[in-house]
């Protein structure tokens, strides 16, 4: 695969990098929730519909999920406007990571043991915090890692 | 529900933790081991014009904000001196650099001297600050 890594065009057609840090600031509260439900059915649950959100934002990127949509209508217009903009595709690279995560959870959660919903909130949560107060994309970070065990794409 | 509570607490320092240990250690400047990998790139071969003084070779991928950043950094640095030059690689089109570097992670920046040697490195986003100081690693040395 070969491209520019200065693409002027979808830099132009950037996003706002607050969306993504802000959209990672609610999924962390859910998985918050999630934690404390421990076990629960209820987790189970929750757990599916933070995995189904992150699929979306796999899909259509972060700016295309419902947190992105709360950020576009309730946060961004209290913020003001920024000059600053962030190629999406890290992000969208992302929600791809945290859809495995959170994935793999799921699927054990409903076959295995409910033990398994816990324990994949507990490790998007901590990707999900890092995004959210530290602007760290743990998923873009551990990308060369990822592509050693995947060589082939 | 206190267990609960407990596990969510020392998850959340834990993220934070990592977090600030993380955040430390962008862009750092770390001086090369001597005689890792001694002039065996060609780098003439890859189309990179090496600096009078030195070159930055940065490595970036496709999903990596803060490479976006330390390209316009190192652009800037680069633009005030005649004597210096950056070129940006992208990971998936130079795996066998990536492995003979050891580069885990976007970005790193390798600082070669005239001859293509690595002098220093930079793993994460790097500053102005940091990338003039390592311009200025003199070849050949280990802090």
């Amino acid at each position: 695969m070969s491209h520019d890594p200065h693409p002027s065009s979808s830099v132009a057609r950037g996003i706002d990098p607050r969306g993504p840090r802000v959209g990672a600031g609610i999924t962390a509260l859910l998985l918050a929730v999630t934690l404390l439900l421990g076990t629960s059915q209820a987790a189970l649950w929750l757990l599916t519909f933070i995995a189904l959100s992150f699929l979306l934002g796999a899909l259509r990127g972060a700016q295309g999920t419902w947190q992105g949509w709360v950020f576009k209508t309730l946060v961004q217009p209290r913020l003001g406007p920024t000059a600053e903009r962030e190629d999406p595709r890290p992000p969208r690279f992302a929600q791809g990571v945290g859809f495995v995560i959170t994935g793999v959870g799921v699927l054990l959660g409903f076959t295995v043991s409910l033990v398994a919903v816990p324990v994949a909130a507990a490790l998007a949560l901590v990707a999900a915090v890092l995004n959210a107060a530290f602007g760290l994309c743990l998923g873009c970070e551990m990308y060369l890692l990822i592509r050693r065990f995947a060589p082939a794409r | 529900m206190v267990w609960r509570i407990v596990v969510l607490v020392v998850v959340l320092a834990a993220s934070v933790l990592l977090g600030l240990w993380w955040q430390r250690r962008q862009g750092v400047v770390r001086a090369a081991r001597p005689a890792a990998e001694d002039g065996a790139v060609d780098w003439a071969a890859l189309g990179i014009v090496l600096g009078e003084h030195r070159t930055f070779v940065q490595f970036s991928s496709e999903f990596c904000s803060p490479c976006r950043h330390t390209a316009r950094v190192l652009d800037e640095v680069v633009a005030a001196r005649t004597d210096v030059t950056h070129r940006e690689m992208d990971v998936d089109e130079h795996h066998d650099l990536v492995r003979t570097f050891g580069i885990l992670r976007t970005p790193t920046v390798l600082v070669l001297d005239p001859s293509g040697r690595e002098v220093a490195r930079m793993s994460g986003s790097v500053n102005r600050t940091q990338a003039v100081e390592a311009l200025d690693v003199p070849a050949g040395s280990v802090a």
